[in-house]
């Protein structure tokens, strides 16, 4: 029973990682329509700037939380406005082209680089170390993981879904013409949502970076389990996926301890069964 | 333009002369297929690093000047066994390729094996660790080259037994590798006396470890065996830092580690990790030479693993073969047995001699990962702490189960 409670546990951190990156993911497809293959891409952008930033500039972890993100989200604004802005309109496949194209050619140039075994960050000295919670021993900085992705997840939701500027957004997607017409600039609002989910990843990649190797691929690993999450949430619904995100981490957490040889291969197993009972995933409304 | 063209008449004619039987072994032709991991959690560790040793051993070979003529060609397998047995087979069918090296990952490995046995073509590999190449899958056009699992059972895992390390746990990779070094090294622990309490399979290439670790720690083990190689090795020995195993008491054995992997660990949570190679670029004058000038032309300018040492060691020594025999047969049996009948003896992993099963037979080396203290050097990582000869690292012949060596 105690190893329960530390598989669940465990289950959340991933899950914490899932809900950050299928977020960005859903707040880009909710408002630019666009499905964006290169969010593993950018992932792995922030953990490699926020490796710059210590062994370069010498700028630690906490610095780097608030950096990295908003250095590869200008980044994202930038694929923004010269590329991605020309698909709106265009068929989803002309989007997933492109920003899969993207990201290969931004994994490739990492990879040429930087090889492929990944480079060693070291978790920050305020989280080091960890805690005897009686059934498992909690790594301090997992445990931060774990509440910081909920703050960062619920702090988005309430932006979009409660706030004029996230109200403004929505009303943008759903009439761009309309909105126009209240004089509010759309296509910069466009862009400002993209860098924002890129920033997302960018976090995940920051807050994964001591837990993980800084890999040109440790994006391209994940990116297919966190499509799945998207697809069982629904595309597109930001609560749909944070709760999708969390708990998929959960489930994968218990295949691991039942059966690991499948614990690869649990999500698209579920994500099977529920696009077989609700093609529009969980919460996701039907178009 | 006009030589090229006359050039290549030449070589038309050299080649058709070849393949109508008549001087065979005039023709000095080579065709060199350097099959790895180029991109995935094996690419550090072989990749474009064993394609550029090969390219290295075609130069220091001197067979150009002798009127050789020999082209490299690399493939990526992607850790896929049905990608690597058709790249194999487009490349003896089409490229006319003589020879296959490196392939690291076992399952390819072993795949790849039956392949070039079915073409007759010649098999030196380096990468893989699965000691079933020269035991129950032995074929005669095959000749491992560098380690295998057996040699990592026999030395570090022996070691650590004795230190009194006698119950285990293991962390597998799910596929013929892992299974091959937990077979190998149980084996070892059995008979020194330990025993085995558990282990949990894991998928290939798992950024997390935690579910795993979790129950390693669960099953108060004297030593938790790490039965897998590259990035699942240096996740696992990270996470292990963080979830406080090592200081718990418990000890990890990282049964395969390579050169690049430590660098990905870093040198912080590595020190003090106990694991045999067969090759370290400081070993002695002739290897800091060899790995000056490899080193000067990878990108990254990381010195040269184990596996990529072994691929340009490997081929040297086909390449000795292939000058002994005056020419290329293009008959793999032939100059596998040609190869077996010469002792091995090379700038990086010294004397040693390839058994009648394929094994190649040379030291082993027990290190230790050096303190950040002690480290001087961007690459300067490994303690030599003994030396194991070949004979007693390596599968004495009494014991092989090739069915080769029943005739």
């Amino acid at each position: 029973m105690q190893a329960l409670y530390a598989q669940l546990l465990v289950g959340l951190i991933n899950g914490s990682f899932y809900a950050l990156l299928s977020l960005g993911l859903a707040v880009i497809f909710g408002m630019l329509n666009i499905i964006n293959f290169a969010h593993g891409a950018v992932y792995m952008m922030g953990a490699f700037v926020a490796y710059f930033l210590l062994n370069v500039a010498g700028i630690g972890y906490w610095p780097a939380l608030i950096i990295a993100p908003i250095v590869v989200g200008i980044f994202g604004m930038i694929l923004e406005r010269t590329m991605l802005q020309w698909l709106s309109g265009l068929d989803h496949l002309y989007g997933l082209l492109l920003t899969f194209g993207m990201a290969l050619i931004i994994q490739g140039v990492f990879q040429n680089y930087f090889g492929s075994s990944g480079l060693p960050y070291s978790i920050p000295d305020e989280l080091r170390g960890g805690m005897n919670l009686g059934f498992m021993f909690l790594p301090i900085y997992r445990g931060w993981v774990v509440v910081f992705s909920l703050i960062v997840c619920v702090a988005t939701w309430y932006l979009i879904e409660r706030t004029r500027l996230g109200a403004n957004l929505r009303a943008a997607t759903e009439n761009p013409t309309l909105v126009r017409a209240f004089g509010i600039n759309v296509p910069r609002m466009i862009t400002l949502t993209y860098g924002l989910g890129v920033g997302l990843a960018a976090l995940a990649g920051v807050l994964s970076a001591p837990i993980n190797q800084v890999r040109p691929l440790m994006g391209a690993d994940l990116i297919i389990v966190v499509f799945a999450v998207v697809v069982i949430g629904g595309m597109g619904s930001i609560m749909g996926s944070i709760i999708t995100g969390f708990s998929l981490g959960v489930i994968e957490g218990l295949t691991k301890y039942f059966y690991p040889e499948a614990s690869n291969t649990v999500v698209f197993v579920l994500m099977v069964l529920v696009l077989l009972v609700k093609p529009s995933g969980l919460t996701g409304r039907a178009s | 333009m006009k030589t090229s063209i006359v050039a290549s008449l030449l070589l038309g004619t050299a080649l058709s002369l070849g393949s109508a039987g008549f001087a065979a072994a005039q023709d000095k032709t080579v065709k060199i297929g350097a099959l790895s991991d180029q991109s995935g959690l094996y690419a550090d560790l072989g990749g474009p690093g064993s394609t550029l040793a090969a390219q290295m051993a075609v130069e220091d070979s001197g067979l150009a000047a002798k009127g050789w003529k020999i082209d490299i060609i690399s493939g990526d397998h992607q850790n896929k066994p049905d990608v690597g047995t058709a790249i194999a087979r487009q490349w003896f069918d089409v490229d006319k390729v003589d020879i296959i090296v490196d392939v690291p990952n076992s399952g390819v490995a072993l795949a790849v094996n039956n392949v070039v046995k079915e073409k007759n073509g010649v098999y030196i590999n380096s990468g893989a660790a699965t000691s079933d190449l020269t035991n129950a899958q032995c074929s005669p056009n095959t000749v491992h080259w560098t380690y295998d699992t057996y040699m990592l059972a026999h030395t570090t895992g022996q070691a650590l037994v004795k230190a009194g390390g006698d119950t285990w746990f293991f962390l597998t990779a799910d596929y013929a590798f892992g299974a091959a070094l937990e077979r190998d090294t149980t084996a070892v622990i059995l008979a020194n006396g330990g025993k085995v309490v558990g282990g949990v399979k894991h998928p290939l290439n798992t950024s997390d470890f935690s579910s795993f670790l979790l129950q390693a720690q669960s099953s108060k083990a004297k030593i938790i065996g790490l039965a897998n190689a590259g990035g699942d090795t240096t996740n696992a020995i990270k996470q292990a830092a963080e979830f406080g195993i090592v200081k718990g008491g418990q000890k990890l054995a990282a049964l395969l580690l390579f050169l690049t992997d430590v660098k990905a660990i870093g040198l912080e949570t590595a020190q003090g990790l106990n694991f045999t190679e067969t090759f370290y670029w400081d070993l002695n004058d002739q290897t800091r030479d060899f790995s000056k000038k490899f080193s000067a032309r990878m990108k990254n300018g990381a010195p040269p693993t184990m596996v990529q040492a072994g691929v340009y060691s490997g081929l040297t020594h086909y390449f000795k073969a292939l000058d002994a025999l005056g020419g290329n047969p293009h008959d793999g049996v032939k100059v596998v047995e040609k190869m077996k009948s010469m002792p091995t003896d090379d700038s990086l992993f010294g004397k040693g001699e390839i058994q009648p099963n394929g094994r190649t037979i040379h030291s082993a080396y027990l290190f230790e990962v050096k303190k950040p203290s002690e480290s001087k050097g961007p690459w300067d990582f490994y303690k030599l702490i003994g030396t194991v000869p070949g004979d007693q690292a390596f599968t004495p012949l009494a014991e092989s189960k090739c069915a080769m060596l029943k005739k």
